[in-house]
């Protein structure tokens, strides 16, 4: 079993610096922002990148962060462990507001499906916005990421391992071997 | 998680874990859109043996939060000669699909017998069996002095160090039991106060200090008092005199309760007897969480549902 | 066809002799080594122990009434297959046992069978009600010659009513097998009362209901110099009451239950209700205390209280289960399991608490005799080196409500006689067929 890193620290902080200009770019500015990470390490990543956009845009105000428990919208509930939800805050209102999702990988698109029913049953954003560290592929539903961090062709078997100094104590992205089966 | 029968058998990561998963429950109720799609196409089947429409709807509302269908099944007379027997009605249960079952019965172990049975491969939670267990109502209990005591901090705590004080029928309360054993888990002191007709034949294996004298009880300063319905039938089996007794000796009254310690907190699981254990003024201060704990049952019990019913169940 | 002449090669007696037993006749004919076989159907029973027929004095055989649950063949059979040659059977039937007629219909029913001795036991108060004498001179006088009265299922709690009992058996040398349970400490009661009660949330069956009512009636039978059995001793206060009412000389005699010999309270825990029985399983301390009762003498014997149930009264919740348990199959395996091989009886002193005294207590003729030669031939070969996982293919009767199902048991029963003709032959119980033309055969014997 190889296992191979593909994003140092100082690049995934390069990544998200990137993805919070783009997402400055394309919002023109902080105004109306929400930034909600799903757990476990979208919630860190999502943290990073609302203190990026503060330091390029200090005059905005603070921008709004949270978290978007996506457990209780899952499709496979009856087909895994049972699992254990994490908290789900939000700050205040999303009506009509600009909401960017942040998740580390992007994957099937299963949890984003989830995430944007979750996200109904809080309100009504003008705007849903997705932002992954990294996109592996392999898509099962019609589903794309809107900022991406790093496009990593991978095949179903192999394993992308990401660690954000907040969860993990230490910080990378690596790509597993496996065994084919 | 296969089953919820008795709070004895549950750990402490697993009482965590469940009163942590409430407080995600209780964040529901603030939202927008107060539902959940995690159980949808899931049938509960409220099985009650027993009235109970506190506890029954209770249920009814968590499992409709989390999109389960709710089948009621209120089948009074449980025995082989007063009607259908429990096996029959869990076999019946089992061939309309039910995928939880949310029992009350007067027999005490009737739960544990329905999930030992093989008659059903439902999920089975005990809503209330005797005077054996209630665990819902213990685990909404510890949320409920959790939350007090730690606001919105208390996700990941136990209870370490809260002196909780649970007074009245300890011989016929399912809920002092499962307290009892929950408390003790989640690390807090239980001490029993009653009248001593109404203590258990044997309780030198329980985690407690019993005892007979609430003002002595009182005085100690317990971060909880719990004062337990008391059913009138009790005196008519010469367990006390009367109720006026009662409640001179073992009743929550207005003295007592300007007495707490300032801290305390005054818990009853409902329905109250007013001005028999406990005051209407105690009942309805600012310290009391009678009505807290009403909400909070929902929020435990749509955890226990989903930890229950949620994932596959060929891995336990 | 057998011509119903044994001869039972190489047995071990309980005293530890070995010997061939030439059963011919209805009786034992011969003893002795290298005995003839000459027209008689040979069983080698080395390594089996030969003890004399089981007498069971307390029996439920549920005919008349519940035929559901048991009948006097099937309980006859199960008894057989047990090494019992006589049973006790209970009063609770319905009608209930408490007039002439419905024993002589029992004792009927049980001579039909042909498979033990099937002896009534009458009610001691009309209907069990507790309320007035039953006609216990008509039953004594009958065909069926009762000499035991039991309420069983009830005590006899008003001590008026007991006191005159006792007084008026005298008058037949009868007994009063009293079931002591006081009725108002036990009103709802589940469980033995203690610590797991308590945790259980089941209503205590509390052992001071049991001592109380015993104490009363030593007293009772003291004072009217009378002869009292006590049945199903089931604590170790119980035990101390009987042993200071001997010591005192007082007339009584108790019984202990297999089950309470063996089990504890602990199996009350996962609610499974073939551990429900009254009196009910009791604490670790309390079996210690029945099999020292038993190994001196306080405690008498061992009968089973056998009560067969359907299995929808045990395949329900707790509360509302059936209390009892078979007994008659296992009962030898599981007294060999609890006071044998912990060293508390030796065989001779199982002959004694399951066969002679038992007999004794009874009354009964031609039972519970040592195996000597012109001994009625009531004998059961025993295997006790075997170990069996007893289970549903080992109860014979109508009933499944054993607790010894999954239990491995030491010993078998291979081979039961009763009135010289084999019930059970290689550890298989012979059929109805078998047995009539067995007792056709023993009967032109006796004409020739």
């Amino acid at each position: 079993m190889t296992e191979r890193t593909v994003l140092t620290q100082a690049d995934i902080t390069r990544a998200l610096t990137r993805i919070s200009h783009e997402i400055l770019e394309s919002n023109r500015g902080a105004e109306n922002l929400v930034i909600l990470g799903i757990p476990t390490r979208g919630v860190a990543l999502a943290q990073r990148i609302a203190e990026i956009i503060q330091r390029i845009e200090p005059a905005s105000g603070a921008v709004r962060v949270g978290s978007l428990d996506v457990t209780m919208y899952r499709d496979d509930l009856a087909h895994t462990r049972t699992r254990t939800p994490s908290p789900t805050q939000v700050p205040g209102s999303i009506d009509g507001a600009t909401v960017v999702l942040v998740d580390d990988v992007l994957y099937s698109g299963r949890t984003i499906r989830a995430a944007l029913d979750a996200l109904g049953d809080h309100g009504r954003p003008s705007v849903v916005r997705l932002a992954v560290l990294v996109d592996r592929g392999h898509r099962e539903l019609p589903i794309r990421a809107d900022f991406v961090g790093k496009n990593l062709p991978s095949a179903s078997h192999e394993r992308i391992n990401v660690h954000v100094t907040e969860v993990d104590g230490d910080e990378f992205v690596s790509i597993e071997g496996g065994v084919e089966e | 998680m296969r089953h919820l029968l008795s709070t004895k058998s549950l750990n402490r990561d697993d009482a965590v874990t469940l009163l942590d998963i409430a407080e995600d429950m209780a964040d529901v109720a603030n939202r927008e859109v107060k539902k959940l799609p995690t159980l949808r196409g899931k049938t509960v089947v409220n099985l009650f043996f027993e009235d109970s429409t506190r506890t029954r709807i209770s249920f009814e509302a968590a499992a409709k939060r989390l999109s389960a269908d709710v089948i009621n099944f209120s089948a009074k007379g449980s025995s082989v000669s007063k009607g259908e027997s429990l096996k029959d009605t869990a076999q019946t249960l089992a061939a309309m699909g039910a995928d939880g079952v949310v029992i009350r019965h007067p027999a005490s172990g009737a739960p544990q017998v329905l999930a030992g049975s093989g008659w059903i491969d439902a999920g089975i939670i005990n809503a209330g069996d005797g005077t054996h267990e209630h665990p819902t109502q213990a685990l909404l209990d510890a949320f409920t002095i959790r939350r007090r005591l730690h606001g919105p901090a208390s996700r990941g705590r136990g209870l370490d160090g809260v002196t909780v004080t649970i007074v009245g029928d300890i011989l016929h309360s399912r809920v002092a039991r499962s307290n009892l054993w929950l408390l003790n888990t989640l690390g807090a002191q239980v001490t029993f106060i009653a009248p001593p007709t109404l203590v258990p034949a044997d309780t030198s294996a329980w985690p407690a200090t019993i005892g007979y004298d609430l003002d002595a009880a009182i005085d100690a300063g317990p971060d909880v008092v719990m004062m337990l319905r008391i059913q009138a039938e009790r005196m008519n089996a010469a367990f006390f005199p009367n109720s006026r007794e009662y409640s001179r000796r073992w009743g929550l009254d207005d003295e007592r309760f300007a007495r707490l310690s300032s801290h305390s907190i005054v818990m009853h699981p409902g329905p109250m007897n007013r001005g028999l254990e406990i005051s209407s003024a105690a009942a309805d201060s600012e310290r009391s969480t009678v009505r807290e704990q009403v909400a909070n049952g929902v929020s435990v019990r749509m955890a226990a549902l989903y930890l229950l019913l949620s994932g596959d169940r060929e891995d336990h | 066809m057998s011509s119903e002449r044994y001869l039972v090669r190489g047995a071990q007696l309980s005293n530890g002799t070995t010997t061939d037993l030439l059963l011919d006749g209805g009786r034992i004919s011969e003893m002795g080594t290298g005995l003839s076989d000459a027209g008689a159907t040979v069983i080698d029973a080395d390594g089996l122990i030969a003890l004399p027929g089981l007498v069971d004095l307390h029996t439920h055989l549920r005919e008349p009434g519940y035929e559901q649950s048991e009948t006097v063949l099937t309980g006859s059979q199960a008894a057989a297959i047990g090494g019992f040659t006589t049973v006790f059977a209970m009063a609770n039937t319905s009608p209930v046992q408490d007039t002439a007629g419905v024993v002589e219909q029992v004792l009927a029913l049980g001579e039909s069978a042909g498979y033990v001795t099937v002896q009534p036991i009458g009610a001691v108060t009309v209907g069990l009600a507790g309320e007035r004498l039953a006609e216990l001179g008509a039953m004594a006088a009958s065909r069926a010659n009762v000499r035991v009265f039991s309420d069983d299922g009830f005590c006899v709690s008003d001590p008026l009513l007991m006191r005159r009992a006792l007084e008026y058996v005298k008058a037949f040398d009868g007994v009063v097998a009293q079931h002591s349970q006081e009725p108002r400490l036990t009103v709802g009661a589940q469980m033995n009362e203690g610590a797991l009660s308590s945790e259980l949330g089941l209503t205590g069956w509390p052992a001071v209901a049991e001592e109380s009512i015993i104490a009363r009636d030593v007293l009772l039978a003291e004072h009217v110099g009378s002869r009292l059995h006590v049945c199903h001793v089931s604590t170790a206060g119980a035990v101390d009451v009987v042993r200071w009412a001997k010591a005192r000389g007082i007339n009584v005699t108790a019984e202990v239950t297999p089950h309470h010999l063996l089990l504890t309270e602990e199996l009350v825990a996962g609610y499974d209700a073939r551990y429900k029985v009254n009196p009910p399983l009791r604490r670790r301390e309390d079996v210690e205390a029945l099999r020292q009762g038993l190994a001196d003498g306080t405690i008498d014997i061992i009968a089973t209280d056998h009560a067969p149930h359907p299995v929808e009264s045990k395949d329900c919740e707790w509360d509302a289960a059936a209390n009892g348990m078979v007994g008659l199959e296992s009962a030898l395996s599981v007294a060999h399991a609890a006071v044998v091989e912990t060293g508390f009886l030796d065989w001779n002193d199982l002959v004694r608490v399951l066969s002679t005294t038992p007999a004794r207590i009874g009354r009964i003729q031609g039972q519970g005799q040592q195996l000597t030669v012109g001994a009625p031939a009531e004998l059961t070969l025993y295997d006790p080196s075997a170990r069996r996982v007893f289970g549903r293919q080992n109860l014979i009767g109508k009933g499944v409500n054993s607790p010894y199902l999954e239990m491995t048991l030491p010993g078998q029963v291979l081979a039961t006689f009763h009135r010289g003709y084999a019930t059970v032959l290689d550890g298989v119980l012979r059929t109805p067929a078998e047995i009539g033309a067995a007792r056709a055969a023993l009967a032109l014997g006796s004409h020739e």
